[in-house]
């Protein structure tokens, strides 16, 4: 038998319909993948209990016909995601060992369909970061290394343990979450397929909150189709959370291999960066090719007013940050650092509780919503987003049905080569990501090809709100075209 | 805007004006918070009425209740204000532990309710017009118990999250009887409304009141903002306190400082809580995790329909439909719990055209004359609707005099009954009879011959007699009767 850690999920779903293996054979082999590969730091928690009493139980169902479409498919579960009886710290020191008592929508949805968890992964600290090098459990290896070097690098962030996982073969999909890029970086990072949906397709609740009108979940998988598959189950309304829209969620998968003749492809001149590298360049255009080749027809677009998007998006993402933090002092749950007085207790929790990074954004946050400088900041920012929207609006009302832009500026780099003396050096990784938070959009990530160094590179593109069915359809064909893509193991 | 001419402060330097705006936070009468399903009752153990959303719980979001929405809308109504159509929350960020989320979901920029005004009446017939500012919706923070334990403070949740509606006057006030008389207005309207059940004592109302002095007619002066003020009598002498105490500083030559004060009831006095310096800064932006609040013209139009009719309205039908008099129309009003006990005797009554004023006079001067010396509010009056509706039939169509009513009243305070039967079984009914009053009249002429002959000098001294046979019949002889036969028999 194959190494049943090497299917993709569509394939491993049909091997547990035919009963070729078991959820729990499937699940195992994954638990014990995991075992051997704690050198990457993917998981901050693992469940192997919990995932074999929930492998059990799908196989039970499969046997009687009643499994849901996820049934027996063991994933992994980043741990900005609550879930009820197990550890949920959003790799923050300060949530200490907090265990909830609830499900995040997201998760609960998943379970319902049958998947089995698999255990924690590892993020940024409050999915602050692009290299997940500020988690309180440490940076997460990337399973890629450049060829001929030993030096391991970043899978990318805030979701570095979800695309590590899913790359390194730990889990057959993963939950993550993307606040100005957290899930598509990385999974470029990776050689995975990551992709946010339109803000308000899945549910917050229940999802440790960063930046509340970016933070939007969506799957990390090894193919199009399973992103597909995984999108689809997580996706939905839901009352608890009152910005996620009561659209019906459509069969997501039904949209791969379906013909993208005739689209129109926006190719935006401002993503084309001074001094950006050949190899991106290069990438892009054969991304283009392969679409065209498709019967996709190409056009330049113009957004404006992408130059301000990352400097308006590190104003107010830290604002929302520096409001949603303050929860934790110490008071109720998770760390408690004793004062003689309340605000002591404050100080001395939020400064050992929280890391440099996270202190960072929540200086920035209330710097920018203080009196005297909200105007020039919060409310200049908002306005900027307001005209980046306004920009993909104007874009999509001359018919272009999806815009194609590389996924992140650079391939993977060493951990500790970026951000140490200045902090914008690692935002610069989000540059083509974040408009794409600002305006709500949907944005998927595909693995397209490699650097001359052997690292994975991805593209992304760029979609309607709501219209997910379109980046699959074209997703798939960037895939069918680029090939998948798996590092060699070294862990 | 104030019409009616109001108290000015004496000086050493001549008169004062106070100009005085009040921010009334009035607890929403809903059974579950505003952003949670979480109950509301009063008096719950401590923290057993909290969810996850009260407990600031990891990625837990607010979901807007209805229904506080509608009370906010219907209160706005009530206030004759402009229902925003469009209103946006905003969080007020925060430390303190009584605020689990480290901010208040509050609305700031864009409130529910905009513009409207509170008619007060005041002593002697005087009215004036309190503008109101705006109303918006906010989060009750969670209530602190600094005096269980020694050196910890103790949270208790409950309270955390119920709906708060802020209701912001102009500073149209003018003294602390203006002010009393708008509090007592703003109640009143709540609860005709229904949206706040105005228990001062529980903490469903209270007042932050902002107090400054000027002379009449110069610009405003610096002002002081008393904090959570709990009854209406403390605001009346918070004012009068730092009223003459910010005069006393500046004819001392000093200046007032902006400041937030506190009402120490014990020794009748404010004390500085804090400087402007000191303030918060309390970084508002809108709450992300809630999309702006939108309802249609017809959902207010709705609303508006179903409204009650309010104590202005209703004093004026009474006015006009019954013939009371302003005042007291007004007494009957102010509190909807005496209207509505008013109403049922009205209904309950067989002649309303005849004795619908009468029984105004009977529900205000007995029977809330004898609640008030016993401290019971209608609620828990002994006498119910339709007993005091049987007595004022029993005077209206005859059958016995006004103080005989007083006897039977208290005959059915005390041990109840019904009054038609009382009266029967007691031998009350009024003696109608002139031949049974004749033969009384005749026997008291005759016992007093002295006092019968100096009638005709000193016709007053008639009340004597009038005296006499009413005592005689036990108060039950017709005393219009008994007055025309004493008359005729006198020669007077």
């Amino acid at each position: 038998m194959t190494d049943l850690t090497s299917l993709t999920l569509a394939e491993a779903r049909k091997g547990l319909a035919d009963k070729t293996f078991t959820s729990l054979e499937l699940t195992d082999a994954h638990l014990s993948a995991i075992e051997k590969a704690r050198l990457l730091n993917a998981f901050v928690l693992e469940t192997p209990d919990q995932a074999r009493s929930m492998a059990r139980e799908a196989d039970a169902k499969l046997a009687k016909g009643e499994a849901g479409p996820l049934a027996g498919i063991p994933l992994g579960i980043k741990d900005l995601f609550a879930t009820k009886g197990v550890r949920t710290t959003a790799c923050s020191k300060i949530l200490g060992n907090f265990v909830p008592t609830y499900e995040s929508t997201v998760t609960s949805q998943l379970w319902r369909d049958g998947a089995v968890m698999l255990g924690k992964l590892n993020n940024d600290e409050f999915a602050m970061g692009s290299a997940n090098e500020t988690s309180c459990f440490g940076p997460v290896g990337n399973p890629w290394r450049r060829e001929g070097n030993n030096t391991t690098l970043v899978p990318g962030g805030s979701s570095g343990g979800s695309a590590s996982a899913v790359a390194a073969l730990l889990c057959m999909g993963a939950t993550a979450t993307d606040t100005g890029g957290s899930i598509r970086q990385p999974a470029a990072f990776t050689a995975t397929v990551g992709i946010k949906p339109t803000y308000g397709r899945c549910s917050r609740w229940g999802i440790v909150a960063f930046a509340s009108s970016l933070d939007q979940a969506g799957p990390i998988a090894r193919s199009v189709r399973d992103s597909a598959m995984l999108l689809r189950s997580m996706a939905g309304h839901d009352p608890k959370d009152t910005t996620s829209v009561d659209i019906a969620v459509p069969d997501y998968e039904a949209a791969i291999g379906k013909s993208v003749k005739g689209m129109k492809i926006g190719i935006p001149k401002e993503y084309r960066l001074d001094g950006m590298p050949a190899e991106i360049e290069k990438l892009w255009s054969e991304g283009a090719a392969w679409l065209k080749a498709a019967g996709a027809e190409l056009v330049e677009v113009s957004l404006p007013h992408t130059k301000y998007a990352l400097p308006a998006y590190y104003i107010v993402a830290p604002a929302e940050a520096s409001s949603n933090l303050a929860r934790y002092d110490g008071v109720r749950y998770g760390l408690r650092e004793q004062g003689k007085s309340i605000t002591e207790l404050y100080e001395n929790t939020r400064a050992s509780g929280f890391g440099a990074e996270v202190r960072r954004r929540v200086m920035i946050g209330t710097y920018v919503l203080s009196a005297g400088y909200y105007d020039a900041y919060y409310l200049r920012a908002q306005k900027v987003r307001t005209l980046i929207k306004k920009d993909f609006e104007d874009c999509f009302a001359k018919g272009v049905d999806a815009i194609l832009t590389p996924a992140t500026p650079s391939a993977a780099f060493g951990i500790g080569e970026k951000g140490g003396a200045d902090p914008v050096e690692m935002y610069l990784n989000d540059i083509f990501t974040v408009t794409v938070n600002m305006a709500g959009l949907p944005g998927i990530a595909v693995p397209s090809g490699k650097d001359a160094q052997g690292l994975p590179l991805g593209l992304q593109l760029i979609g309607r709100p709501f219209d997910e069915e379109t980046l699959f359809s074209l997703g798939e064909v960037i895939e069918q075209a680029a090939g998948r893509f798996t590092p060699a193991r070294w862990w | 805007m104030s019409t009616a001419t109001h108290k000015l402060l004496k000086g050493a330097t001549g008169d004062w004006e106070v100009v005085i705006g009040m921010e009334i936070h009035a607890q929403v009468t809903s059974n579950s918070k505003l952003f949670s399903g979480a109950s509301t009752a009063f008096g719950g153990e401590p923290n057993t009425q909290v969810s996850l959303v009260d407990a600031a719980m990891p990625g837990m979001l607010p979901v807007i209740n209805e229904e506080c929405v509608r009370q906010a809308v219907r209160t706005g109504l009530g206030l004759n204000a402009k229902i925003n159509l469009r209103s946006v929350f905003d969080r007020k960020n925060y430390f303190y532990p009584d605020l689990p989320q480290g901010y208040q979901i509050s609305q700031y920029k864009s409130p529910i309710v905009g513009e409207g005004e509170v008619l007060l009446e005041l002593e002697g017939g005087k009215t004036a017009t309190v503008g109101i500012e705006r109303l918006h919706l906010e989060q009750d923070p969670a209530k602190m118990l600094h005096d269980k334990l020694p050196s910890q403070s103790l949270i208790d949740l409950n309270r955390c999250g119920v709906a708060l509606m802020e209701i912001v006057s102009k500073p149209d006030i003018r003294d602390a009887e203006q002010a009393k008389a708008y509090v007592t207005k703003l109640r009143s309207i709540l609860r005709y409304l229904g949206t706040c059940d105005g228990d001062m004592e529980k903490g469903s109302l209270r007042a932050d009141v902002n107090v400054s002095v000027r002379k009449p007619g110069a610009p405003l002066g610096t002002r002081c903002e008393i904090k959570n003020l709990n009854s209406i009598n403390f605001i009346g002498q918070a004012i009068e306190y730092e009223a003459r105490r910010q005069i006393e500083i500046i004819e001392d030559g000093g200046k007032i400082d902006q400041e937030t004060r506190l009402f120490d009831a014990n020794k009748g006095e404010t004390r500085a809580l804090r400087s402007k310096e000191e303030a918060h800064d309390y970084r508002y932006f809108p709450d992300p995790d809630l999309l702006p609040l939108e309802f249609s013209q017809s959902f207010v139009d709705e609303l508006k329909a179903k409204l009650p009719e309010l104590p202005d309205q209703k004093k004026a039908r009474f006015v006009a439909d019954f013939g009371l008099s302003a005042y007291d129309a007004s007494v009957l009003v102010a509190e909807r719990e005496s209207a509505m006990f008013y109403e049922t005797v009205l209904d309950r009554l067989a002649n309303r055209v005849r004795d619908a004023k009468m029984a105004a006079n009977w529900v205000i001067n007995e029977l809330f004359g004898r609640l008030n010396k016993e401290g019971r509010d209608i609620t828990g009056s002994p006498v119910s609707s339709e007993q005091l509706a049987a007595i004022i039939d029993l005077i209206g169509e005859g059958t016995i005099s006004g103080k005989i009513a007083k006897d039977l009243f208290e005959i059915v305070w005390q041990e109840g009954g019904d009054p038609r039967a009382l009266v029967e079984s007691r031998g009350m009914k009024q003696v109608t009879d002139l031949s049974a009053i004749e033969k009384v009249v005749d026997d008291i002429i005759a016992a007093n011959p002295d006092k019968a002959a100096q009638v005709k000098d000193k016709p007053q001294s008639l009340g004597w007699f009038v005296g006499q046979v009413m005592k005689s019949s036990g108060g039950k002889a017709n005393p219009q009767a008994v007055n025309e036969l004493l008359k005729s028999k006198l020669g007077v």
